[in-house]
């Protein structure tokens, strides 16, 4: 698995597109600092690119970049290896590329800006800890989507959907929901919701560290009610681990089933 | 050395391979032929574990090889591939597939014979489609296995790395191993085959000698004994279709 991970990582670190994607936040990331010189501030406006761009990217490149791989991981197939070990090492060579790009391409700018010893600092973590992980759940996702759909045009619109799904048509339902019933005590059904979403998640966890909760009213109450408890933490990362463990465990489950 | 045991395959309601039973033993070259979709291709594959047979074994020197991986040490298997990864040099793929098959390798024998040594510190990406498949060549035979099988070799090779080819694969046998290839280029079968299975529509329609074959279908030559075989199973099938 390891050797397929190395050369896989290999593979993506060169590829034209991942260049263009670090370049792409490393851009953002100076032009922020430059127009702004609150930390927090440029902070707050990568969060917003992060949230929608790296479930995008991660989802697009994965499903992409397995469909490119289809024939060398049949290649891979006839040798002594088993099927878990060519997905995952292939998976993980293009999560590591993914996470090295966002930690390059935001990293590199706030570190030289003085991040590290600014107040900042554990929102700045937070951030990157978040763009890393949303990356990883949607690459899994895509991944399973390309495992799932042989049929490469298919497979791509399946995962901009999803993408779509979680980043604005969720956000939607839930809005509709709470002015449905506005009349009924909703935290539960917030928190669920909240919980229910990976993307809804990471901004969450970001706001609620820029000490917004204030200006959220009663959900920013509930919410940093929920959140400041270990209880609330122990559901965040259970839930956040269940959005990596339950696509890994599906892949598992459809690659041995699969012919190929 | 390869056995199927009475394996069927379905895709869906489409039933690829049915009810096979068959026996290859090596030393020597068989050609596996039939017309397309008549079950070649998902006949190796399941062998090479890539397609899960819906029913039925299959044995490798007398153990069973589903769900297993191990086996694969001993073969080489030249895949249709045409896409690699773009990125990766020529020399690169060949020291990760060392990686990860380690032995003895003799790549440079391949890189000689098809003047591959100008092309080493190219990416995938930007080689053209018969080098491409001299570099696959070179990826999946330049271990010394007991077990060859070739799906397609031909494919986009020029007329004198063909003959190279077929130079070695000749070689191969007189050292004592097994061959098995499947090709659409009948001159290419006749000339290095010493035993034809032939495939039609999920059965072995025929599996013996290539004289056998002339013999049996009273031809000269294996063009036109597949020919015959295919214009008499046309003749047979209308003929059932009128009854119906």
């Amino acid at each position: 698995m390891l050797k397929i991970l190395k050369y896989s990582f290999y593979e993506m670190i060169r590829s034209r597109w991942i260049f263009i994607y670090s370049g792409f936040y490393l851009i953002a990331s100076m032009a922020l600092l430059l127009l702004s010189n609150d930390i927090s501030k440029v902070l707050i406006s990568l969060t917003n690119i992060i949230i929608i761009l790296t479930p995008l990217i991660g989802i697009l490149f994965g499903t992409i970049y397995y469909y490119n791989s289809k024939e060398f991981i049949q290649l891979l197939m006839a040798q002594a290896l088993s099927r878990w070990s060519i997905f995952t090492g292939m998976y993980l060579g293009l999560a590591a590329a993914l996470c090295i790009s966002i930690l390059i391409g935001i990293g590199i700018p706030l570190i030289a800006y003085g991040v590290l010893g600014s107040a900042e600092l554990s929102l700045f973590l937070l951030l990157i800890t978040m763009a890393c992980v949303l990356s990883i759940v949607f690459s899994l996702m895509a991944f399973l989507i390309a495992l799932k759909f042989d049929d490469k045009v298919k497979g791509l619109s399946i995962s901009i959907f999803v993408w779509l799904f979680f980043a604005i048509i969720y956000d939607g339902i839930f809005l509709l929901l709470l002015l449905g019933f506005k009349e009924y005590p909703l935290d539960k059904l917030t928190i669920s919701m909240i919980v229910l979403n990976p993307i809804d998640l990471a901004r969450i966890l970001i706001l609620m560290k820029l000490d917004m909760s204030a200006m959220m009213g009663y959900t920013g109450a509930v919410l940093s009610k929920f959140l400041g408890k270990n209880i609330g933490m122990i559901i965040i990362s259970f839930s956040l681990l269940l959005w990596v463990i339950l696509p890994l465990w599906t892949i598992r489950r459809v690659s041995m089933k699969k012919d190929f | 050395m390869i056995s199927f045991q009475n394996l069927n395959k379905y895709y869906k309601k489409n039933h690829v391979i049915k009810g096979i039973t068959l026996s290859i033993n090596g030393p020597g070259i068989v050609a596996l032929l039939g017309p397309n979709g008549s079950g070649k291709t998902t006949l190796l594959k399941s062998f090479l574990g890539m397609v899960l047979p819906s029913s039925g074994d299959i044995l490798f020197n007398g153990e069973s090889v589903l769900k297993q991986y191990s086996y694969r040490k001993q073969i080489s298997y030249l895949s249709q591939i045409s896409r690699f990864p773009d990125n990766l040099t020529v020399n690169e793929l060949i020291s990760f597939m060392k990686e990860i098959k380690p032995g003895k390798t003799r790549e440079h024998q391949f890189i000689q014979m098809f003047n591959l040594q100008q092309e080493l510190e190219k990416k995938m990406g930007s080689l053209s489609g018969g080098t491409r498949q001299k570099v696959n060549i070179t990826l999946a035979l330049m271990h010394d296995d007991p077990l060859i099988i070739l799906d397609e070799p031909s494919t986009g090779l020029d007329p004198l790395s063909l003959k190279e080819l077929k130079k070695f694969i000749t070689e191969e046998r007189e050292r004592g191993k097994l061959i098995v290839i499947t090709t659409h280029i009948l001159s290419l079968a006749e000339a290095l085959a010493d035993d034809i299975i032939f495939l039609l529509e999920g059965h072995v329609f025929f599996n013996g000698s290539m004289s056998a074959l002339l013999n049996d279908q009273g031809e000269i030559n294996l063009e036109n004994a597949i020919a015959h075989i295919l214009k008499s199973t046309k003749k047979v099938k209308d003929a059932e279709d009128i009854k119906i």
